[in-house]
């Protein structure tokens, strides 16, 4: 859908609206061929203290590198915006990159956002160049606070993570939409099933971002494919601009010429 | 020298980062570093002299969400 329906993150042009978490499938040839069925060219990484001679993180990083996908290594689990700040400058080094998804927890049992240090976090690593995808809640004036800091996109949650709730706040959503018309909006977080992802992008939303929908589903690869049909469904769907909602019905065969009933014509003569 | 490396205590011998790493076994990878919470680029590694009680982070690429 590019072309005729561009996005961008950050002058980047993006064809696919999935992105995909890489944390938690069965094994790594299962999630080289979920991220081939989901169609994305986004997947999220992150950084983690290597385990004495493991070598895993080299293996996990050449599998990623061989799907040729891009990455957006995150900053999961940082609880302060120091924490943050060195874990994406880490990562810019360690990925090559300077895209990062920034996330500083503020809150152990629905790893919300602590948008103060999300704020502040964001504006130090804008100001060294990184190009910065917020992890957020779906408060409208941290989203303003997050775009002042340099942010050019910004990723509200649907629900906590890993919770497949789908939308808790679809007022708050619609309103974050509205208010931000040129700014990309990505859900990331708390998406279930794939009809959520078709709501958000019913409702305007630019893309998704899901992990453990597809990794935990019983077969994710299926699910990944699921998924992406659902968004690509819920982007057209917003793009056909859907009828208004009435309360009463209105019939969609035409009346005229009904058997049976009077006709109007006749009736006169 | 005892310091902490990825949160737990470890006696080295290594006085710099670059030299740590060498001792640790991790020469040949490509790890991300941080001492005290302050990212250390690559190259800025053999400088960083290393104190008693520093807190060493050594990071690679995983899975994430």
């Amino acid at each position: 859908m590019t072309g005729a329906d561009p996005l961008t993150f950050y002058g980047a042009p993006m064809r696919a609206r999935l992105l995909l978490g890489t944390a938690r499938f069965p094994s790594p040839a299962i999630l080289a061929e979920a991220i081939r069925a989901a169609s994305c060219e986004i997947v999220t990484v992150s950084l983690r203290r290597e385990a004495g001679g493991s070598r895993a993180g080299e293996s996990f990083w050449s599998l990623v590198r061989e799907t040729g996908v891009r990455v957006l290594p995150n900053t999961a689990g940082c609880r302060t915006a120091k924490e943050a700040i060195a874990t994406a400058q880490m990562a810019r080094e360690v990925f090559e990159t300077d895209w990062i998804k920034l996330e500083v927890i503020g809150e152990e049992d629905t790893l919300q956002p602590d948008v103060f240090g999300l704020v502040e976090a964001a504006k130090a690593l804008a100001a060294d160049g990184f190009k910065v995808f917020p992890y957020t809640t779906d408060d409208l004036v941290v989203a303003e606070k997050l775009l002042d800091a340099g942010c050019a996109l910004l990723m509200p949650w649907a629900a906590p993570i890993g919770s497949g709730r789908g939308l808790n706040n679809p007022f708050a959503l619609r309103a974050l939409r509205a208010h931000f018309p040129g700014v990309p909006l990505v859900v990331d977080a708390g998406l279930g099933a794939p009809s959520h992802a078709a709501a958000v992008m019913e409702m305007g939303y630019d893309a998704v971002l899901l992990n453990t929908a597809v990794s935990r589903a019983g077969d994710p690869v299926m699910m990944a494919r699921a998924f992406a049909g659902a968004v690509e469904a819920g982007r057209l769907g917003y793009l056909a601009q859907p009828m208004t909602p009435r309360d009463m019905a209105e019939p969609s065969t035409p009346v005229i010429g009904r058997p049976f009933g009077a006709e109007p014509d006749k009736l006169r003569c | 020298m005892r310091i902490q490396v990825n949160g737990r205590p470890r006696e080295v011998n290594a006085t710099t980062l670059e030299a740590l790493l060498r001792e640790l076994g991790y020469e040949d990878q490509k790890v991300g570093t941080a001492v005290n919470q302050e990212f250390v680029r690559d190259r800025d590694r053999e400088q960083i002299v290393l104190r008693e009680g520093d807190a060493v982070e050594i990071v690679t690429p995983r899975q994430g969400g």
